[in-house]
């Protein structure tokens, strides 16, 4: 670990003794990164860029809630109408939520296609899943916190999958609604919970990033870093990227923020709970929707949590179901085109958990169910098998293709940098 | 290789530039953030309160809320009067004459908290302590008022506030 | 040469994330109406005085004997471009209970700006007993509360036709064209010159509809011309600050091969 070269006499009296500015110097700034990876690789350090505004509009959110059934919804009301700029922290925190699982999907996607979960990373991924089941967690409790229609629904059905457990589910249940109905104990412990879940996100984070430093990030050929001549310092060439690319990201969550604040939301939830009238159409948010649509797809109420919760499960051992040797999908022909059809399969599963649980969404829903799950177990260790990768390029630096296919030898890799 | 990297970034108007952007943005984005804890427009709404002082009997002394705070309104006897008025200027800590404090002498608004660190002063009830000069007297550091609620004694470095009131007519004080 | 296959492959995940989103927005079994031009719309939209203060005096006039306006309290009045003394007639002409006095009893007083909009019941079961079972919902939500917003919203107004042949009505309801299922519980609210406007606009039926609807869309959200305003700025500077980010990515990068 090289010290900086520290001017300040009161930052090296400090350093000398907490080498804060050491670490900070190591592990941000001479961090060997590869220097081939593209825009996709933006992904994560915007997740934790949009942790952290979930988190600062959440704490100020926190101060002027009520976590009581008879006045959550006017104090969000009060938020939205008489705190100062209480309408702006309310719909970044709202509208980040769905942002926030936007840029994490496509951060798994990428991980996905790339390979970046198989040796020696496979911890690196199995702690960004259990990230996304407390982001899942966490979001849930969030958005039952303004009490209304799609709130207290929403509340009901997800605690009521718990019944499904034999013999202790209904005492389950009672015991996570601390009552007999989604009441204010309910809503006291989600508040208390969803305060407490993003720091907790923030701890496996912390780990997530340390084992990322472990052995660097992957890169989109998906090839091991031979030396200096693959990687640039962390700072400033990431830095500026992620600069970048947190600008473009900006503009666009502002402009939902500002112009549709409510495009994501559900009119639902904009009516107080009413705990005697169901709405006629509840759906979860967004974000849900793939997972709910496993949950419906299977005819049987236990199995089919079970296939719920089993379809983040899976991504646990994923490392071990994909066997290949290969990382990146660039040299893996057949995966390339399997990828493509299970983020279709994906989106399909978005959609169809939006749709009323009858006719032919019912009988698609099961065929893309069965195909999700196939994917994992029957396709991915099937392919890992037969299919013949393309030959890797020797280094990043000096990304020869193998096989000559025309590309003269000192192809730049970063040349795949352009937007 | 890092520091020849950071060579160019420090001479180009471009990096320069776009840091400065993002300063300013983080700048602006900081006000609502923290102007978010002013008070909000409803509680602003709610800042006056009004009270009728023909129910306070001579001698007596009751407590308004306003903006959350006690406000005295203290209907004083001839010998308060006259002993509040009586007193020179130059024995006190913070010299003000009784007739500055209340347009009507017999009437007296205060706003009832201790100006050393906020405290609300005794005297209001009739067993309470009233301090060395019949007024009000704070418990938690011994300050002592006299009937015009002025700092006699003690570590307060000032006067009882006048909280700004007007009557709006013959017995309806508006606060605030 | 990555770079077109890497444009389809954003803007076919944009079309991925949006289209689901947006159809999730809809609700499913809502009959379709027509959109309206409303001055509220789009980027740059703000409210329009006159309209929302004769929206405020149809919903005050008509609306207001049954339907509560919750999280609107007479200071809000300012907005819709009332001045203070106007406010305070305005709040003057109701009656709030307050108290307790020193006696220990409740009291009635002229209501002042700080009050908030009294509702027309004491409480949701005494609004169901006066309206035959219905509950009247509360309208400072409406145009976030209904799929379609102020576009529904003035549908529904200006939807009561003559019951088409062969579609049958329960007792006590009313044929709406564009409620979903045709059936409320509301009769029409609105009629021809129900209302007698200051400004000399004639007081149609439709001319009501749509201002008591910008009236609504105003109370949903009193904050709209702000955040819209302020929108606009941030998104210009953030433009500003990606233009300069990108530069300034290429120029560092200008030295990696």
């Amino acid at each position: 670990m090289s010290s900086p070269k520290l001017t300040n006499p009161v930052a090296r009296w400090i350093d000398h003794r907490l080498p804060v500015f050491t670490f900070l110097h190591h592990e941000m700034h001479e961090y060997p990164t590869p220097k081939n990876l593209n825009y996709w690789w933006n992904f994560g350090s915007l997740a934790g860029i949009t942790l952290v505004i979930m988190i600062v509009t959440g704490i100020i959110l926190s101060m002027h809630y009520t976590a009581h059934v008879d006045h959550a919804f006017q104090s969000v009301e009060r938020i939205m109408r008489d705190v100062n700029y209480g309408w702006l922290i309310r719909y970044i925190h709202a509208n980040g939520a769905s942002f926030f699982f936007i840029v994490v999907y496509i951060h798994i996607f990428r991980g996905l296609y790339y390979g970046s979960y198989k040796a020696p990373r496979e911890l690196l991924w199995m702690l960004g899943v259990v990230i996304l089941l407390l982001m899942m967690a966490t979001a849930f409790m969030g958005y039952v916190l303004p009490w209304g229609q799609m709130s207290f629904w929403g509340a009901t059905v997800i605690t009521n999958l718990f019944s499904a457990i034999p013999l202790v589910g209904e005492s389950i249940v009672t015991l996570l609604w601390g009552g007999f109905s989604v009441d204010n104990p309910t809503l006291n412990r989600f508040f208390s919970l969803h305060y407490l879940l993003p720091f907790v996100i923030v701890g496996v984070v912390v780990l997530h990033i340390v084992a990322l430093h472990r052995f660097g990030s992957n890169n989109p050929l998906g090839i091991d870093v031979r030396g200096d001549q693959d990687t640039v310092s962390f700072h400033p060439y990431y830095t500026v990227k992620d600069m970048f690319g947190l600008s473009v990201f900006l503009t666009i969550m502002a402009a939902v923020v500002f112009f549709l604040p409510n495009s994501m939301g559900h009119p639902d939830n904009y009516i107080p709970a009413n705990p005697m009238v169901t709405p006629a159409h509840i759906v979860p948010e967004w974000y849900f929707l793939p997972f709910y649509a496993i949950l419906r797809a299977v005819p049987d109420k236990l199995l089919g949590v079970l296939a719920m919760f089993a379809a983040i499960a899976v991504l646990f051992v994923l490392p071990w179901l994909d066997r290949s040797p290969v990382r990146s999908a660039t040299f893996r022909p057949i995966y390339k085109i399997m990828f493509w059809v299970f983020l279709l399969d994906c989106v399909a599963l978005t959609y169809l958990g939006a749709k009323p649980a009858e006719g032919i969404y019912v009988v698609l829903s099961r065929l893309c169910t069965v195909y999700y799950f196939a994917h994992f177990i029957i396709l991915l260790p099937a392919l890992s098998v037969f299919e013949t990768p393309r030959s890797l390029p020797r280094s990043i630096g000096k990304s020869v293709l193998g096989g000559g296919n025309g590309i003269p030898a000192p192809a730049p890799a970063a040349a795949r940098e352009k937007p | 290789m890092s520091d020849i990297n950071d060579q160019p970034t420090r001479r180009d108007f471009i990096h320069v530039a776009s840091v400065s952007a993002a300063a300013l943005g983080a700048a602006c984005v900081a006000w609502p953030l923290i102007d978010q804890m002013n008070p909000a427009a409803d509680t602003l709404a709610l800042s006056t309160t009004e009270f009728d002082v023909s129910g306070v009997q001579e001698g007596m002394s009751v407590s308004v809320v306003w903006r959350g705070k006690p406000v005295f309104v203290r209907h004083r006897t001839k010998a308060e009067i006259e002993e509040a008025a009586a007193v020179e200027l130059s024995d006190l800590p913070d010299p003000q004459t009784d007739a500055d404090r209340t347009p009507r002498p017999e009437i007296l608004v205060l706003l009832g908290v201790c100006t050393h660190l906020g405290c609300v002063p005794l005297g209001q009830k009739a067993t309470d302590p009233k301090g060395e000069w019949g007024g009000w007297f704070c418990p938690c550091h011994g300050s002592h008022y006299d009937t015009s609620g002025r700092i006699r004694k003690g570590p307060a470095p000032t006067n009882l506030v006048i909280p700004p009131y007007k009557y709006i007519s013959d017995d309806v004080i508006k606060i605030g | 040469m990555m770079g077109r296959p890497q444009k389809l492959i954003i803007l076919l995940l944009t079309v991925l994330v949006t289209v689901p989103i947006a159809t999730t927005a809809r609700s499913a079994e809502s009959v379709a109406f027509p959109t309206q031009e409303w001055s509220f719309n789009g980027p740059l939209g703000t409210f329009n005085r006159g309209e929302l203060q004769r929206g405020f005096q149809v919903y005050k006039e008509v609306c207001a004997t049954c339907h509560s306006l919750n999280f609107i309290s007479f200071r809000n009045l300012t907005d819709l471009g009332f001045n203070e003394n106007e406010v305070k007639a305005i709040a003057a002409e109701f009656q709030v209970e307050d108290g307790p006095n020193n006696e220990g009893d409740m009291f009635e007083r002229a209501a002042i700006p700080s009050d908030m909009w009294p509702s027309p019941y004491p409480n949701d079961n005494a609004a169901r007993a006066s309206n035959n079972g219905a509950l009247p919902p509360d309208l400072s939500l409406m145009v976030d509360a209904r799929a379609g917003g102020a576009d529904y919203l003035y549908a529904l107004l200006s939807g009561y036709h003559e019951t088409p042949q062969g579609k049958e009505i329960g007792e006590g309801m009313y044929y709406n064209a564009y409620y979903p299922g045709n059936q409320i519980a509301m009769p029409s609210p609105l009629v021809e010159d129900g209302v007698e406007y200051g400004d000399g606009t004639r007081a149609t039926l439709v001319q009501q509809a749509r201002d008591v609807t910008a009236f609504l869309a105003w109370a949903t959200e009193p904050n709209m011309e702000q955040r819209k305003r302020m929108g606009v700025m941030v998104i210009i500077f953030l433009l500003v600050m990606t233009g300069l980010f990108y530069y300034s990515k290429k120029k560092i990068w200008s030295d990696v091969h």
